[in-house]
């Protein structure tokens, strides 16, 4: 429904404000959004094409593309698993120390992400109190970028998840039930499209986070060329260089890549949303 | 599939949902659990379909305990109030979820289940609706969507929770009398839970009246309104007249005020309440001993019945009074007039702890 009442505005709505609310959001999002992101094109305008197609097309940076957004897209799926999984625990069960865990969930919100990413590696380098008992390397791989990704993008799933997991009704399990179902058939049909909004939400938050992430990962990652070099680093290590030129280009590509992805996210929401709203 | 509740106790904490129950409800039965809210209605219904356990008492299914069977396994249908369709499946995948959820061995085949879900669409007068969401249906059209689902497994029981409560009246009359062709076509045992009286006693063979977790009375529905056993089950259905007393020979007395009351002929010289039902008293002229003064304060036509209500004489009480249309024309009575009121059936109880 709300994709139709975006059409046709109705002239007398009941609602008042409609314009002053309507037009302070868009002032507010052209500022605060629009505005310092369209800089970044208009940067990277300034260079010629042909050098703007050799900075982002540098073998290294594609590379770093696919690191960051694989590494990215790996990341925010492990969350959603366990984050659906820790909300389901968090929401459905009382036990003791339920509200610590609860209040742990929005640790990696509130931690300074450099103190995320010298810990992980502290953990998880070759003689760190995990890694030395792993015959595979953690830290310097991207294994290790997708930990600290995963770590830092935890809370977006369980925070969007849980309210909507308490909101499910009863009933309509008890229903599942009485008509024959089991308990994984119940989750699976039943309980699991009612989260499936809300899941979506969190996967594209959890994305988002972890593609922009920098702090946690530069210390785990090793920044290794080709290997382990994340893009956002690679854009740093530009400006270092006063390469600003450089920087936006590379910059542009990963919001042009963001963009698509967060769209097709959204478009993926309103299809499993349309049967209800 | 006939069902035996025997002794069923409930608690949750410190309060007693259901006490001792034991009802025997025979195959293909309607029964009516009726009571007000906080009678443990409910709590038995869930007890029944599997989806609460009970603390003491068993529940038997023809001759199968099924005190410890799940609700899968119960082969029950459930009818929520609010319905609990699954809102992202359409009006089809919801009724055809019981059937597609079996396992392979025992699952119809998609054919199968398609003719069995048109059949059931066909039933409930939904056939155009197969493919809307429930969030396009109406309320009825919710809960006949719901009671189609509950039909698709072939209960071998039906338990229908307050299923009309959350529908406005004139669709709550005509999907109770769609119920009750229903029940009379298919012949499925089935109880469903009320708290309103005039649809316990519209659709059900028999009524259960429940109170505090208690049953107050079983039996038809002309038997619990004629002849309620207890004062609570007077009040809860229908309305009802109050004269109070003290039992003397064989009578009931208030001043000059004397009727019979025979089954009490042993009882001296205690305070007792009688109790009419409005249709069951007569508006006279003329005084007699077993009539009392009365003003008539309000005269409400509606319908073929009368309502007037009067104000007793001598204690200010009030008094509720329903003649037929002509007899309170050959009457003729005018609001304000004097009158003697006088019970023609009246059913005497000794107050206990009982109050009102």
């Amino acid at each position: 429904m709300a994709h139709l009442q975006g059409l046709k505005v109705k002239r007398n709505s009941v609602l008042p404000g409609f314009g002053i609310s309507l037009g302070f959001t868009m002032f507010y999002i052209s500022i605060l959004v629009i505005l310092p992101l369209s800089t970044i094109f208009i940067h990277s305008v300034t260079v010629p094409w042909s050098k703007v197609w050799e900075t982002i097309s540098d073998q290294r940076v594609v590379a770093s593309y696919q690191l960051s957004i694989g590494a990215s897209l790996l990341a925010a799926f492990i969350n959603v698993v366990f984050g659906v999984l820790i909300a389901w625990v968090l929401v459905r069960y009382r036990f003791p120390g339920r509200r610590m865990i609860d209040g742990l969930v929005d640790l990696p919100f509130a931690l300074p992400t450099a103190i995320a990413g010298i810990a992980l590696t502290t953990l998880y380098s070759q003689n760190g109190w995990i890694g030395q008992f792993l015959n595979f390397k953690v830290a310097f791989t991207p294994l290790g970028i997708t930990l600290a990704l995963t770590f830092i993008g935890l809370p977006f799933v369980v925070r969007t998840v849980q309210p909507v997991l308490q909101n499910v009704d009863k009933e309509i399990e008890e229903a599942s039930a009485s008509l024959g179902a089991n308990r994984l058939q119940t989750f699976v049909r039943v309980i699991f499209p009612e989260l499936l909004p809300a899941a979506l939400t969190g996967f594209a938050l959890a994305f988002a986070r972890a593609l922009g992430e920098y702090g946690s990962v530069v210390f785990i990652a090793g920044n290794m060329p080709m290997r382990t070099e994340i893009t956002p680093l690679l854009i740093m290590t530009k400006l270092e260089q006063y390469d600003y030129a450089g920087a936006t280009a590379i910059a542009a590509v990963m919001l042009i890549f963001s963009f698509i992805l967060l769209f097709v996210i959204n478009l993926l929401q309103w299809w499993t949303n349309r049967k209800f709203i | 599939m006939s069902i035996q509740i025997q002794n069923i106790s409930k608690s949750f904490g410190t309060f007693q949902a259901l006490d001792n129950i034991t009802i025997d409800i025979q195959t293909g039965e309607l029964v009516a659990l009726l009571g007000p809210s906080g009678s443990g209605k409910t709590s038995l219904l869930r007890i029944i379909a599997g989806l609460e356990a009970a603390n003491q008492g068993a529940i038997l299914f023809g001759e199968e305990d099924m005190t410890l069977i799940n609700t899968k396994e119960r082969k029950v249908g459930f009818v929520f109030q609010h319905y609990a369709l699954f809102r992202h499946m359409t009006v089809f995948d919801n009724i055809a979820y019981g059937l597609k959820v079996r396992p392979r061995k025992t699952r119809p085949s998609k054919k199968e289940i398609e003719e069995k879900v048109y059949e059931l669409l066909k039933l409930v007068k939904l056939e155009a609706f197969a493919n809307r969401y429930p969030f396009h249906l109406s309320g009825g059209q919710r809960q006949r969507v719901a009671l189609a689902r509950a039909l698709a497994v072939e209960p071998k029981v039906l338990l229908l929770d307050e299923p009309f409560g959350a529908l406005d009246a004139k669709v709550r009359k005509e999907l109770r009398r769609w119920l009750r062709k229903l029940h009379d076509d298919y012949q499925i045992t089935s109880i469903f839970v009320t708290h309103d009286q005039e649809e316990a006693l519209d659709v059900a063979d028999r009524v259960v009246v429940m109170n505090e977790g208690k049953i107050e009375q079983i039996g038809t529905p002309e038997e619990v309104y004629e002849n309620p056993i207890s004062p609570f089950v007077y009040h809860f259905l229908g309305n009802v007249n109050l004269f109070k007393g003290r039992l003397h020979n064989g009578k009931l007395q208030h001043g000059s005020f004397e009727v019979d009351a025979p089954e009490f002929a042993g009882t001296e010289n205690r305070e007792a309440v009688g109790y009419v039902r409005p249709h069951d008293i007569s508006i006279e002229r003329e005084a007699s001993p077993d009539a009392v003064a009365a003003k008539i304060s309000y005269i409400h036509i509606v319908g073929a019945a009368v309502q007037i209500e009067l104000i007793r004489k001598d204690e200010g009480d009030f008094l509720e009074v329903e003649l037929t249309k002509e007899h309170f024309r050959s009457l003729n009575l005018k609001s304000g007039e004097d009158v003697y009121v006088k019970p023609k059936q009246l059913r005497v109880f000794i107050p206990e702890d009982y109050s009102i």
